[in-house]
Protein backbone atom coordinates (compact mmCIF):
# COMPACT_ATOMS: atom_id res chain seq x y z
CA UNK A 1 0.00 0.00 0.00
CA UNK A 2 3.05 2.27 1.03
CA UNK A 3 4.82 1.19 -2.45
CA UNK A 4 1.36 2.20 -4.28
CA UNK A 5 1.19 5.44 -2.57
CA UNK A 6 4.83 6.38 -2.98
CA UNK A 7 4.83 4.89 -6.66
CA UNK A 8 1.71 6.28 -7.69
CA UNK A 9 2.83 10.20 -6.35
CA UNK A 10 6.31 9.74 -8.47
CA UNK A 11 3.78 8.89 -11.47
CA UNK A 12 1.08 12.36 -10.95
CA UNK A 13 4.48 14.94 -10.81
CA UNK A 14 5.83 13.70 -14.12
CA UNK A 15 2.61 13.53 -15.39
CA UNK A 16 1.76 16.87 -14.57
CA UNK A 17 4.54 18.63 -15.65
CA UNK A 18 5.08 16.34 -19.47
CA UNK A 19 1.21 16.84 -19.61
CA UNK A 20 1.47 20.40 -19.21
CA UNK A 21 3.59 20.41 -22.28
CA UNK A 22 1.35 17.95 -24.02
CA UNK A 23 -0.98 20.30 -23.75
CA UNK A 24 0.79 23.51 -24.62
CA UNK A 25 2.02 21.47 -28.14
CA UNK A 26 -1.35 20.24 -28.64
CA UNK A 27 0.41 16.96 -28.64
CA UNK A 28 -2.57 14.67 -27.47
CA UNK A 29 -2.14 12.09 -29.71
CA UNK A 30 1.42 11.41 -29.70
CA UNK A 31 0.99 11.06 -26.01
CA UNK A 32 -1.96 8.18 -26.45
CA UNK A 33 -0.38 6.56 -28.98
CA UNK A 34 3.31 6.09 -27.43
CA UNK A 35 2.03 4.94 -24.31
CA UNK A 36 -0.28 2.33 -26.16
CA UNK A 37 1.58 1.58 -28.48
CA UNK A 38 4.70 0.66 -26.39
CA UNK A 39 2.20 -2.25 -25.23
CA UNK A 40 3.47 -4.17 -27.85
CA UNK A 41 6.75 -4.00 -26.59
CA UNK A 42 5.69 -5.49 -23.18
CA UNK A 43 4.30 -8.27 -25.26
CA UNK A 44 7.55 -8.46 -27.23
CA UNK A 45 9.07 -8.83 -23.78
CA UNK A 46 7.45 -11.58 -22.67
CA UNK A 47 7.92 -13.92 -25.69
CA UNK A 48 11.61 -12.98 -25.77
CA UNK A 49 11.31 -13.88 -21.62
CA UNK A 50 13.45 -10.00 -20.97
CA UNK A 51 12.35 -7.79 -18.81
CA UNK A 52 9.00 -5.68 -19.27
CA UNK A 53 10.52 -2.36 -18.67
CA UNK A 54 12.95 -3.18 -21.41
CA UNK A 55 10.60 -3.59 -24.02
CA UNK A 56 8.14 -1.00 -22.78
CA UNK A 57 11.57 1.19 -22.93
CA UNK A 58 12.85 0.30 -26.85
CA UNK A 59 9.31 0.17 -28.05
CA UNK A 60 7.89 3.66 -26.80
CA UNK A 61 11.31 5.02 -27.87
CA UNK A 62 11.36 3.48 -31.53
CA UNK A 63 7.80 4.54 -31.53
CA UNK A 64 8.80 7.95 -30.83
CA UNK A 65 11.38 8.60 -32.91
CA UNK A 66 9.60 7.35 -35.39
CA UNK A 67 6.74 9.42 -35.57
CA UNK A 68 9.38 12.09 -34.57
CA UNK A 69 10.70 11.39 -38.41
CA UNK A 70 8.31 10.44 -40.64
CA UNK A 71 6.47 13.20 -38.78
CA UNK A 72 8.40 15.62 -40.60
CA UNK A 73 7.51 14.57 -43.88
CA UNK A 74 4.08 13.65 -43.40
CA UNK A 75 0.51 14.98 -41.32
CA UNK A 76 1.52 14.55 -38.08
CA UNK A 77 -1.74 13.05 -36.75
CA UNK A 78 -1.74 10.29 -39.83
CA UNK A 79 1.91 9.60 -39.03
CA UNK A 80 1.24 9.41 -35.57
CA UNK A 81 -1.83 6.81 -36.14
CA UNK A 82 0.00 4.45 -38.47
CA UNK A 83 2.80 4.39 -36.08
CA UNK A 84 0.43 3.19 -33.26
CA UNK A 85 -1.74 0.43 -35.57
CA UNK A 86 1.57 -0.85 -36.49
CA UNK A 87 2.85 -1.49 -32.88
CA UNK A 88 -0.34 -2.85 -31.53
CA UNK A 89 -0.40 -5.20 -34.88
CA UNK A 90 2.69 -6.32 -33.75
CA UNK A 91 1.68 -6.76 -30.60
CA UNK A 92 -1.51 -8.68 -31.59
CA UNK A 93 1.32 -10.73 -33.51
CA UNK A 94 3.60 -11.22 -30.06
CA UNK A 95 0.46 -11.70 -27.98
CA UNK A 96 -0.67 -14.71 -30.13
CA UNK A 97 2.52 -16.06 -30.45
CA UNK A 98 3.22 -15.85 -26.30
CA UNK A 99 -0.16 -17.08 -25.77
CA UNK A 100 -0.09 -14.16 -22.51
CA UNK A 101 -2.86 -15.02 -20.18
CA UNK A 102 -6.34 -12.29 -20.30
CA UNK A 103 -5.56 -10.71 -16.54
CA UNK A 104 -1.54 -10.09 -17.66
CA UNK A 105 -2.94 -8.18 -20.80
CA UNK A 106 -5.64 -6.17 -18.76
CA UNK A 107 -3.09 -5.52 -16.20
CA UNK A 108 -0.98 -3.96 -19.02
CA UNK A 109 -3.76 -2.44 -20.33
CA UNK A 110 -5.61 -0.58 -17.35
CA UNK A 111 -2.51 -0.88 -14.88
CA UNK A 112 -1.65 -2.58 -11.18
CA UNK A 113 -0.91 -0.01 -9.13
CA UNK A 114 -2.03 -1.53 -6.09
CA UNK A 115 0.47 -4.62 -7.08
CA UNK A 116 3.97 -2.38 -6.82
CA UNK A 117 6.39 -3.92 -5.15
CA UNK A 118 9.60 -2.48 -3.46
CA UNK A 119 12.16 -3.30 -6.22
CA UNK A 120 10.24 -1.23 -8.95
CA UNK A 121 10.77 1.96 -7.14
CA UNK A 122 13.81 2.76 -7.54
CA UNK A 123 14.28 2.77 -11.36
CA UNK A 124 10.51 4.67 -11.54
CA UNK A 125 12.42 7.34 -9.25
CA UNK A 126 15.53 7.34 -11.75
CA UNK A 127 13.19 7.96 -14.77
CA UNK A 128 10.81 10.38 -12.99
CA UNK A 129 14.26 12.09 -12.02
CA UNK A 130 15.69 12.12 -15.64
CA UNK A 131 12.47 13.38 -17.09
CA UNK A 132 12.03 16.50 -14.84
CA UNK A 133 15.30 17.40 -15.32
CA UNK A 134 14.83 17.23 -18.87
CA UNK A 135 12.22 19.33 -18.78
CA UNK A 136 13.82 21.56 -16.70
CA UNK A 137 17.28 21.97 -18.73
CA UNK A 138 14.72 22.55 -21.99
CA UNK A 139 12.44 24.99 -19.98
CA UNK A 140 13.19 27.98 -21.80
CA UNK A 141 13.33 26.74 -25.56
CA UNK A 142 10.70 23.67 -25.47
CA UNK A 143 8.48 26.52 -23.72
CA UNK A 144 9.34 29.21 -27.17
CA UNK A 145 9.27 26.40 -29.44
CA UNK A 146 5.59 25.27 -28.82
CA UNK A 147 3.65 28.36 -28.34
CA UNK A 148 6.06 30.41 -30.89
CA UNK A 149 7.78 27.54 -33.45
CA UNK A 150 8.40 30.40 -36.13
CA UNK A 151 10.17 32.69 -33.22
CA UNK A 152 12.15 29.99 -31.79
CA UNK A 153 13.46 28.87 -35.36
CA UNK A 154 14.35 32.58 -35.86
CA UNK A 155 15.98 32.81 -32.56
CA UNK A 156 17.57 29.48 -33.41
CA UNK A 157 15.42 27.16 -31.69
CA UNK A 158 14.70 23.70 -34.06
CA UNK A 159 12.03 22.85 -34.24
CA UNK A 160 12.27 19.75 -35.27
CA UNK A 161 15.17 19.05 -32.58
CA UNK A 162 12.45 20.21 -29.71
CA UNK A 163 9.87 18.35 -31.48
CA UNK A 164 11.94 15.01 -30.92
CA UNK A 165 13.17 15.80 -27.36
CA UNK A 166 10.03 16.27 -26.43
CA UNK A 167 9.10 13.02 -27.87
CA UNK A 168 11.91 11.18 -25.86
CA UNK A 169 10.54 12.91 -22.38
CA UNK A 170 6.68 11.29 -23.41
CA UNK A 171 9.18 8.18 -24.03
CA UNK A 172 10.80 7.93 -21.07
CA UNK A 173 7.84 9.09 -18.97
CA UNK A 174 5.85 6.15 -20.54
CA UNK A 175 8.03 3.51 -19.80
CA UNK A 176 8.03 4.14 -16.16
CA UNK A 177 4.39 4.85 -15.61
CA UNK A 178 2.66 2.51 -17.70
CA UNK A 179 3.51 -0.23 -15.36
CA UNK A 180 1.94 1.77 -12.90
CA UNK A 181 -1.02 3.18 -14.22
CA UNK A 182 -1.15 1.28 -17.58
CA UNK A 183 -0.81 1.94 -21.29
CA UNK A 184 -4.43 3.25 -21.34
CA UNK A 185 -4.58 5.56 -18.74
CA UNK A 186 -1.40 7.57 -17.86
CA UNK A 187 -3.17 9.35 -20.94
CA UNK A 188 -6.12 10.75 -18.58
CA UNK A 189 -3.70 12.25 -16.17
CA UNK A 190 -1.35 13.43 -19.32
CA UNK A 191 -4.12 15.61 -20.64
CA UNK A 192 -7.40 16.27 -18.71
CA UNK A 193 -4.77 17.32 -15.20
CA UNK A 194 -2.83 19.96 -17.19
CA UNK A 195 -6.10 21.06 -19.34
CA UNK A 196 -7.90 22.01 -15.76
CA UNK A 197 -5.24 23.39 -14.74
CA UNK A 198 -4.64 26.02 -17.79
CA UNK A 199 -8.22 27.22 -17.50
CA UNK A 200 -7.28 28.14 -13.93
CA UNK A 201 -4.03 30.28 -15.10
CA UNK A 202 -2.67 31.53 -18.08
CA UNK A 203 0.91 31.72 -16.74
CA UNK A 204 3.00 28.82 -16.98
CA UNK A 205 4.99 28.16 -13.77
CA UNK A 206 1.71 28.52 -11.74
CA UNK A 207 -0.10 26.28 -14.26
CA UNK A 208 2.56 23.48 -13.87
CA UNK A 209 2.89 23.95 -10.36
CA UNK A 210 -1.59 23.69 -10.34
CA UNK A 211 -1.23 20.79 -13.00
CA UNK A 212 1.04 18.64 -10.05
CA UNK A 213 -1.17 19.29 -7.06
CA UNK A 214 -3.98 18.64 -9.30
CA UNK A 215 -2.73 14.83 -10.98
CA UNK A 216 -1.81 14.17 -6.88
CA UNK A 217 -5.26 14.22 -5.54
CA UNK A 218 -6.47 12.39 -8.01
CA UNK A 219 -4.29 9.68 -7.35
CA UNK A 220 -3.90 9.89 -3.87
CA UNK A 221 -7.93 9.66 -4.06
CA UNK A 222 -8.56 7.31 -6.97
CA UNK A 223 -6.19 5.06 -5.02
CA UNK A 224 -7.79 5.33 -1.80
CA UNK A 225 -11.27 4.75 -3.76
CA UNK A 226 -9.91 2.22 -5.28
CA UNK A 227 -8.73 0.31 -1.86
CA UNK A 228 -12.25 1.12 -0.28
CA UNK A 229 -14.68 -0.03 -2.97
CA UNK A 230 -12.36 -2.67 -5.25
CA UNK A 231 -12.65 -0.97 -8.39
CA UNK A 232 -9.83 -0.31 -10.79
CA UNK A 233 -7.80 1.94 -9.96
CA UNK A 234 -7.89 3.50 -13.99
CA UNK A 235 -11.57 4.12 -13.51
CA UNK A 236 -11.29 6.39 -11.03
CA UNK A 237 -8.24 8.32 -12.62
CA UNK A 238 -10.09 8.75 -15.44
CA UNK A 239 -13.17 10.14 -13.97
CA UNK A 240 -11.24 12.46 -11.60
CA UNK A 241 -9.44 13.97 -14.20
CA UNK A 242 -12.48 14.37 -16.74
CA UNK A 243 -14.01 15.77 -13.60
CA UNK A 244 -11.42 18.47 -12.74
CA UNK A 245 -11.19 19.74 -16.86
CA UNK A 246 -14.83 19.92 -16.28
CA UNK A 247 -14.28 21.96 -13.23
CA UNK A 248 -11.35 24.24 -15.28
CA UNK A 249 -14.07 24.70 -18.03
CA UNK A 250 -16.84 25.90 -15.51
CA UNK A 251 -14.31 27.94 -13.77
CA UNK A 252 -12.99 29.62 -16.51
CA UNK A 253 -16.49 30.51 -18.02
CA UNK A 254 -17.77 31.89 -14.71
CA UNK A 255 -14.50 34.51 -14.63
CA UNK A 256 -15.32 35.27 -18.08
CA UNK A 257 -19.32 36.43 -17.05
CA UNK A 258 -17.45 38.21 -14.37
CA UNK A 259 -15.35 39.91 -16.34
CA UNK A 260 -18.33 40.28 -19.44
CA UNK A 261 -17.61 44.21 -20.64
CA UNK A 262 -14.35 44.32 -20.00
CA UNK A 263 -11.71 43.59 -22.79
CA UNK A 264 -9.32 41.05 -21.93
CA UNK A 265 -6.47 39.72 -23.78
CA UNK A 266 -6.83 36.65 -23.35
CA UNK A 267 -4.76 34.43 -25.54
CA UNK A 268 -6.52 32.00 -27.98
CA UNK A 269 -5.72 29.06 -25.96
CA UNK A 270 -6.92 25.74 -26.49
CA UNK A 271 -10.00 24.48 -24.06
CA UNK A 272 -10.54 27.72 -22.99
CA UNK A 273 -12.20 29.35 -25.68
CA UNK A 274 -16.24 29.40 -26.25
CA UNK B 1 -0.16 -21.80 -62.76
CA UNK B 2 -2.37 -23.75 -60.69
CA UNK B 3 0.81 -24.64 -58.82
CA UNK B 4 1.06 -21.12 -58.15
CA UNK B 5 -2.56 -20.78 -57.45
CA UNK B 6 -2.49 -23.91 -54.59
CA UNK B 7 0.71 -21.94 -53.17
CA UNK B 8 -0.86 -18.31 -52.72
CA UNK B 9 -4.42 -20.01 -51.42
CA UNK B 10 -4.24 -22.56 -48.69
CA UNK B 11 -6.55 -25.60 -49.46
CA UNK B 12 -10.14 -24.76 -48.44
CA UNK B 13 -9.43 -21.34 -48.60
CA UNK B 14 -12.58 -20.66 -51.31
CA UNK B 15 -15.13 -23.32 -49.42
CA UNK B 16 -14.60 -21.95 -45.88
CA UNK B 17 -17.57 -19.73 -44.65
CA UNK B 18 -15.64 -17.81 -42.52
CA UNK B 19 -13.18 -17.01 -45.27
CA UNK B 20 -16.36 -15.65 -47.53
CA UNK B 21 -18.26 -13.56 -44.29
CA UNK B 22 -14.50 -12.11 -43.49
CA UNK B 23 -13.68 -10.77 -47.66
CA UNK B 24 -17.22 -9.46 -47.82
CA UNK B 25 -17.35 -7.42 -44.50
CA UNK B 26 -13.48 -6.97 -44.91
CA UNK B 27 -14.46 -5.10 -48.30
CA UNK B 28 -17.76 -3.15 -47.14
CA UNK B 29 -15.44 -1.99 -44.41
CA UNK B 30 -12.59 -1.35 -46.54
CA UNK B 31 -14.96 0.54 -48.60
CA UNK B 32 -16.68 2.75 -46.11
CA UNK B 33 -13.08 3.15 -44.43
CA UNK B 34 -12.21 4.82 -47.61
CA UNK B 35 -14.27 6.94 -48.08
CA UNK B 36 -14.88 8.68 -44.65
CA UNK B 37 -11.18 8.21 -44.44
CA UNK B 38 -10.39 10.72 -46.87
CA UNK B 39 -11.83 13.50 -44.92
CA UNK B 40 -10.88 12.06 -41.67
CA UNK B 41 -7.27 13.08 -43.33
CA UNK B 42 -7.89 16.25 -44.69
CA UNK B 43 -9.92 17.46 -41.45
CA UNK B 44 -6.76 16.48 -39.36
CA UNK B 45 -8.95 14.00 -37.30
CA UNK B 46 -7.27 10.64 -37.51
CA UNK B 47 -7.08 11.17 -33.54
CA UNK B 48 -10.98 11.20 -32.98
CA UNK B 49 -11.15 8.15 -35.49
CA UNK B 50 -8.47 6.29 -33.52
CA UNK B 51 -10.35 8.05 -29.97
CA UNK B 52 -13.83 6.73 -31.13
CA UNK B 53 -12.23 3.15 -31.88
CA UNK B 54 -10.89 3.04 -28.51
CA UNK B 55 -13.72 4.60 -27.00
CA UNK B 56 -15.88 1.96 -28.32
CA UNK B 57 -14.27 -0.50 -25.92
CA UNK B 58 -16.57 0.91 -23.39
CA UNK B 59 -19.46 0.34 -25.34
CA UNK B 60 -18.45 -3.53 -26.33
CA UNK B 61 -17.63 -3.80 -22.55
CA UNK B 62 -21.01 -2.17 -21.37
CA UNK B 63 -23.13 -4.83 -23.90
CA UNK B 64 -21.34 -7.81 -22.61
CA UNK B 65 -22.56 -6.77 -19.52
CA UNK B 66 -25.91 -6.34 -19.79
CA UNK B 67 -26.52 -9.21 -22.62
CA UNK B 68 -26.72 -7.07 -26.15
CA UNK B 69 -25.10 -7.48 -29.47
CA UNK B 70 -21.84 -5.55 -29.03
CA UNK B 71 -22.69 -3.93 -32.13
CA UNK B 72 -24.93 -1.71 -30.44
CA UNK B 73 -23.21 -0.87 -27.18
CA UNK B 74 -20.04 0.32 -29.96
CA UNK B 75 -22.37 2.84 -31.97
CA UNK B 76 -24.50 3.39 -28.90
CA UNK B 77 -21.20 4.83 -27.07
CA UNK B 78 -19.03 6.00 -30.16
CA UNK B 79 -22.21 8.82 -31.27
CA UNK B 80 -22.42 9.98 -27.62
CA UNK B 81 -18.27 10.36 -27.91
CA UNK B 82 -18.94 11.97 -31.20
CA UNK B 83 -21.58 14.62 -29.37
CA UNK B 84 -19.04 14.92 -26.22
CA UNK B 85 -16.18 15.83 -28.77
CA UNK B 86 -18.21 18.40 -30.21
CA UNK B 87 -19.66 19.64 -27.36
CA UNK B 88 -16.06 20.40 -25.61
CA UNK B 89 -14.62 22.37 -29.10
CA UNK B 90 -13.58 19.49 -31.60
CA UNK B 91 -14.64 21.90 -34.41
CA UNK B 92 -11.73 24.69 -33.71
CA UNK B 93 -8.23 23.47 -34.87
CA UNK B 94 -6.43 24.10 -30.73
CA UNK B 95 -9.44 22.55 -29.56
CA UNK B 96 -9.57 19.48 -31.77
CA UNK B 97 -6.50 17.91 -29.71
CA UNK B 98 -7.89 18.21 -26.71
CA UNK B 99 -11.37 17.64 -26.74
CA UNK B 100 -10.89 14.16 -28.59
CA UNK B 101 -8.23 13.17 -25.52
CA UNK B 102 -10.12 14.33 -22.35
CA UNK B 103 -13.16 12.23 -24.01
CA UNK B 104 -11.48 9.24 -24.39
CA UNK B 105 -9.44 9.63 -21.22
CA UNK B 106 -12.61 9.57 -19.34
CA UNK B 107 -14.22 6.77 -21.35
CA UNK B 108 -10.98 4.84 -21.09
CA UNK B 109 -11.85 4.91 -17.37
CA UNK B 110 -15.21 3.42 -18.25
CA UNK B 111 -14.40 0.57 -19.85
CA UNK B 112 -11.27 -0.19 -17.31
CA UNK B 113 -14.28 -0.42 -14.84
CA UNK B 114 -16.65 -2.39 -17.10
CA UNK B 115 -14.22 -4.50 -17.82
CA UNK B 116 -13.66 -5.26 -14.52
CA UNK B 117 -17.49 -6.33 -13.89
CA UNK B 118 -17.38 -8.33 -17.36
CA UNK B 119 -15.20 -10.16 -15.57
CA UNK B 120 -15.69 -10.19 -11.73
CA UNK B 121 -19.58 -10.89 -12.64
CA UNK B 122 -19.43 -12.46 -15.93
CA UNK B 123 -16.30 -14.55 -16.25
CA UNK B 124 -16.27 -12.67 -19.22
CA UNK B 125 -12.47 -12.92 -19.68
CA UNK B 126 -12.10 -12.80 -23.05
CA UNK B 127 -13.87 -9.68 -23.39
CA UNK B 128 -10.52 -7.34 -23.71
CA UNK B 129 -9.22 -9.33 -25.85
CA UNK B 130 -11.50 -9.34 -28.44
CA UNK B 131 -12.81 -6.26 -27.88
CA UNK B 132 -9.41 -4.59 -28.76
CA UNK B 133 -8.34 -7.10 -31.37
CA UNK B 134 -11.21 -8.35 -33.18
CA UNK B 135 -10.60 -11.17 -35.02
CA UNK B 136 -12.54 -11.00 -38.58
CA UNK B 137 -12.61 -14.89 -38.98
CA UNK B 138 -15.22 -14.70 -35.95
CA UNK B 139 -17.92 -12.62 -37.81
CA UNK B 140 -21.39 -14.51 -37.37
CA UNK B 141 -22.90 -14.40 -40.47
CA UNK B 142 -26.02 -13.44 -38.87
CA UNK B 143 -24.44 -9.83 -38.63
CA UNK B 144 -24.54 -9.04 -42.76
CA UNK B 145 -27.65 -7.33 -42.82
CA UNK B 146 -26.52 -4.74 -40.15
CA UNK B 147 -23.58 -4.41 -41.94
CA UNK B 148 -24.69 -3.74 -44.83
CA UNK B 149 -27.34 -1.03 -43.38
CA UNK B 150 -24.69 0.62 -41.37
CA UNK B 151 -22.24 0.80 -44.53
CA UNK B 152 -25.25 2.38 -46.71
CA UNK B 153 -26.08 5.05 -43.82
CA UNK B 154 -22.23 6.33 -43.77
CA UNK B 155 -22.24 6.69 -47.06
CA UNK B 156 -25.53 8.30 -47.75
CA UNK B 157 -23.88 10.61 -45.22
CA UNK B 158 -21.01 11.27 -47.42
CA UNK B 159 -22.16 11.64 -50.56
CA UNK B 160 -24.81 14.21 -49.52
CA UNK B 161 -22.25 15.73 -47.59
CA UNK B 162 -19.68 15.56 -50.27
CA UNK B 163 -19.55 19.31 -51.44
CA UNK B 164 -20.01 21.37 -48.49
CA UNK B 165 -18.02 18.86 -46.18
CA UNK B 166 -14.80 19.42 -49.19
CA UNK B 167 -15.11 23.10 -49.03
CA UNK B 168 -15.54 23.72 -45.06
CA UNK B 169 -13.04 20.90 -44.59
CA UNK B 170 -10.74 22.73 -46.99
CA UNK B 171 -11.27 26.73 -45.70
CA UNK B 172 -13.75 27.04 -42.92
CA UNK B 173 -13.96 30.56 -43.42
CA UNK B 174 -14.65 30.32 -47.63
CA UNK B 175 -17.08 27.90 -46.62
CA UNK B 176 -18.91 30.15 -44.08
CA UNK B 177 -18.82 33.03 -46.56
CA UNK B 178 -20.65 30.63 -49.33
CA UNK B 179 -23.14 30.58 -46.70
CA UNK B 180 -22.62 27.11 -45.97
CA UNK B 181 -23.69 25.59 -42.27
CA UNK B 182 -20.10 24.45 -41.03
CA UNK B 183 -21.13 23.35 -37.73
CA UNK B 184 -23.88 21.28 -38.71
CA UNK B 185 -22.16 19.71 -41.42
CA UNK B 186 -19.23 19.08 -39.32
CA UNK B 187 -20.63 17.60 -36.64
CA UNK B 188 -23.09 15.17 -39.27
CA UNK B 189 -19.70 14.29 -40.32
CA UNK B 190 -18.36 13.51 -37.17
CA UNK B 191 -21.91 11.25 -36.93
CA UNK B 192 -20.65 9.26 -40.27
CA UNK B 193 -17.35 8.73 -38.62
CA UNK B 194 -18.95 7.79 -35.16
CA UNK B 195 -20.42 4.83 -37.10
CA UNK B 196 -17.80 3.60 -39.58
CA UNK B 197 -15.54 3.48 -36.71
CA UNK B 198 -18.35 1.51 -34.81
CA UNK B 199 -18.96 -0.91 -37.75
CA UNK B 200 -14.75 -1.13 -38.42
CA UNK B 201 -13.62 -1.86 -34.95
CA UNK B 202 -16.45 -4.56 -33.87
CA UNK B 203 -15.98 -6.60 -37.12
CA UNK B 204 -12.35 -6.19 -37.43
CA UNK B 205 -10.80 -4.60 -34.04
CA UNK B 206 -10.00 -1.73 -32.85
CA UNK B 207 -6.60 -1.31 -34.84
CA UNK B 208 -7.32 -2.58 -38.02
CA UNK B 209 -10.24 0.12 -37.87
CA UNK B 210 -7.94 2.64 -37.81
CA UNK B 211 -5.77 1.15 -40.00
CA UNK B 212 -8.09 0.94 -42.51
CA UNK B 213 -9.54 4.96 -41.88
CA UNK B 214 -6.66 6.59 -42.06
CA UNK B 215 -3.59 4.43 -43.78
CA UNK B 216 -5.12 4.03 -47.89
CA UNK B 217 -6.72 7.31 -47.37
CA UNK B 218 -3.90 9.15 -46.76
CA UNK B 219 -1.63 7.11 -49.35
CA UNK B 220 -3.75 7.63 -51.95
CA UNK B 221 -3.48 11.84 -50.74
CA UNK B 222 -0.05 11.67 -51.23
CA UNK B 223 -0.46 10.24 -54.90
CA UNK B 224 -3.47 12.14 -56.02
CA UNK B 225 -4.60 15.66 -54.93
CA UNK B 226 -8.31 15.12 -56.24
CA UNK B 227 -10.51 13.95 -53.64
CA UNK B 228 -13.03 11.98 -55.71
CA UNK B 229 -10.18 10.06 -57.00
CA UNK B 230 -8.13 9.97 -53.63
CA UNK B 231 -11.62 8.04 -52.56
CA UNK B 232 -11.33 5.45 -55.25
CA UNK B 233 -7.66 4.94 -54.73
CA UNK B 234 -8.21 4.45 -50.72
CA UNK B 235 -10.47 2.19 -51.78
CA UNK B 236 -8.70 -0.11 -54.09
CA UNK B 237 -5.77 0.31 -51.29
CA UNK B 238 -8.12 -0.72 -48.76
CA UNK B 239 -9.48 -3.72 -50.38
CA UNK B 240 -6.64 -5.12 -51.64
CA UNK B 241 -4.55 -5.02 -48.45
CA UNK B 242 -7.43 -6.18 -46.63
CA UNK B 243 -7.84 -9.35 -49.25
CA UNK B 244 -3.97 -9.85 -49.01
CA UNK B 245 -4.13 -9.94 -45.36
CA UNK B 246 -6.75 -12.42 -45.05
CA UNK B 247 -4.95 -15.09 -47.40
CA UNK B 248 -2.06 -14.39 -45.74
CA UNK B 249 -3.54 -15.01 -42.12
CA UNK B 250 -5.54 -17.96 -43.75
CA UNK B 251 -1.79 -19.52 -45.01
CA UNK B 252 -0.16 -18.48 -42.06
CA UNK B 253 -2.15 -21.69 -39.79
CA UNK B 254 0.52 -23.80 -41.45
CA UNK B 255 3.00 -21.60 -40.36
CA UNK B 256 5.83 -21.88 -37.17
CA UNK B 257 5.97 -21.53 -34.80
CA UNK B 258 2.20 -21.74 -32.99
CA UNK B 259 0.07 -23.12 -36.08
CA UNK B 260 -2.58 -21.23 -34.67
CA UNK B 261 -2.45 -18.67 -37.25
CA UNK B 262 -0.58 -15.35 -37.07
CA UNK B 263 -3.42 -12.64 -36.49
CA UNK B 264 -5.13 -10.59 -39.32
CA UNK B 265 -4.38 -7.32 -37.85
CA UNK B 266 -0.70 -7.78 -37.81
CA UNK B 267 -0.96 -8.69 -41.69
CA UNK B 268 -3.53 -5.77 -42.86
CA UNK B 269 -1.60 -3.31 -40.85
CA UNK B 270 2.28 -4.18 -41.98
CA UNK B 271 0.54 -4.10 -45.46
CA UNK B 272 -0.95 -0.86 -45.16
CA UNK B 273 1.77 0.83 -43.44
CA UNK B 274 3.97 0.00 -45.81
CA UNK B 275 1.99 0.83 -48.86
CA UNK B 276 1.76 4.33 -47.09
CA UNK B 277 5.35 4.48 -47.04
CA UNK B 278 6.14 4.07 -50.60
CA UNK B 279 3.30 6.44 -52.07
CA UNK B 280 5.57 9.07 -50.06
CA UNK B 281 8.54 7.89 -52.61
CA UNK B 282 6.80 10.05 -55.52
CA UNK B 283 6.63 12.85 -53.59
CA UNK B 284 9.86 12.52 -52.25
CA UNK B 285 11.39 12.03 -55.81
CA UNK B 286 9.37 15.46 -57.24
CA UNK B 287 10.86 17.24 -54.49
CA UNK B 288 14.41 16.19 -55.15
CA UNK B 289 14.15 17.06 -58.66
CA UNK B 290 12.87 20.66 -58.19
CA UNK B 291 15.23 21.14 -55.21
CA UNK B 292 17.90 20.25 -58.08
CA UNK B 293 15.75 22.24 -60.60
CA UNK B 294 15.68 25.35 -57.96
CA UNK B 295 19.19 24.88 -57.74
CA UNK B 296 20.25 25.75 -61.10
CA UNK B 297 17.78 28.56 -61.15
CA UNK B 298 18.30 29.84 -57.96
CA UNK B 299 14.43 29.48 -57.65
CA UNK B 300 12.58 29.57 -54.29
CA UNK B 301 12.08 26.48 -52.02
CA UNK B 302 9.11 25.42 -51.45
CA UNK B 303 8.42 23.32 -48.70
CA UNK B 304 5.94 20.08 -49.41
CA UNK B 305 4.26 19.15 -46.61
CA UNK B 306 1.50 16.34 -47.25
Amino acid sequence: MINAWTEATIVAVVAGVVGFFTVLRGSAFVAHAVPNGSFAGAAGASLLGINTIVGLGVFSLLGALGIGVLGRRGRHDVVTALALVFMLGLGALFLKLSAESEPEIYSLLFGQVLGISNTEIAPTAALAVVCVAVIAVLYRPLMLSSVLAEAGEARGVSRFRMELCFLVVVALATTMTVPVVGTLLIFSLMIGVPAAARSFTDRPAPAIALSVAIALVTVWLAIALSYTTNYPVGFFVGTISAFSYALGRAWAAWRRSRTAGVPTAEPEVAGSGT
Amino acid sequence: MSQVFGAVFAPGFFASTQVQVAVVVGTMVAVVASAVGVFTVIRGQSFAGEALGDIGTTGGSGAFLVGAGPLWGFLAISIVAAAAMELIGIQRPRGRDLATGIVLGAGLGLAALLLYFDATYHNKTGATVTILFGSIFLIPSSTLPLVVLLSAIVLAIVAVLYRPLLLSSMSTELAAARGIPVRPVGALYLLALAIAVALASVTIGTILSTALLVGPAAAALRLTRRPATAMLAAALIGIGAMWLGIVLAYDSYDWPPIHDGWPVSFFVVTIIFVLYLLAGVPGLWRARQRRRADATTGGPLIAERR
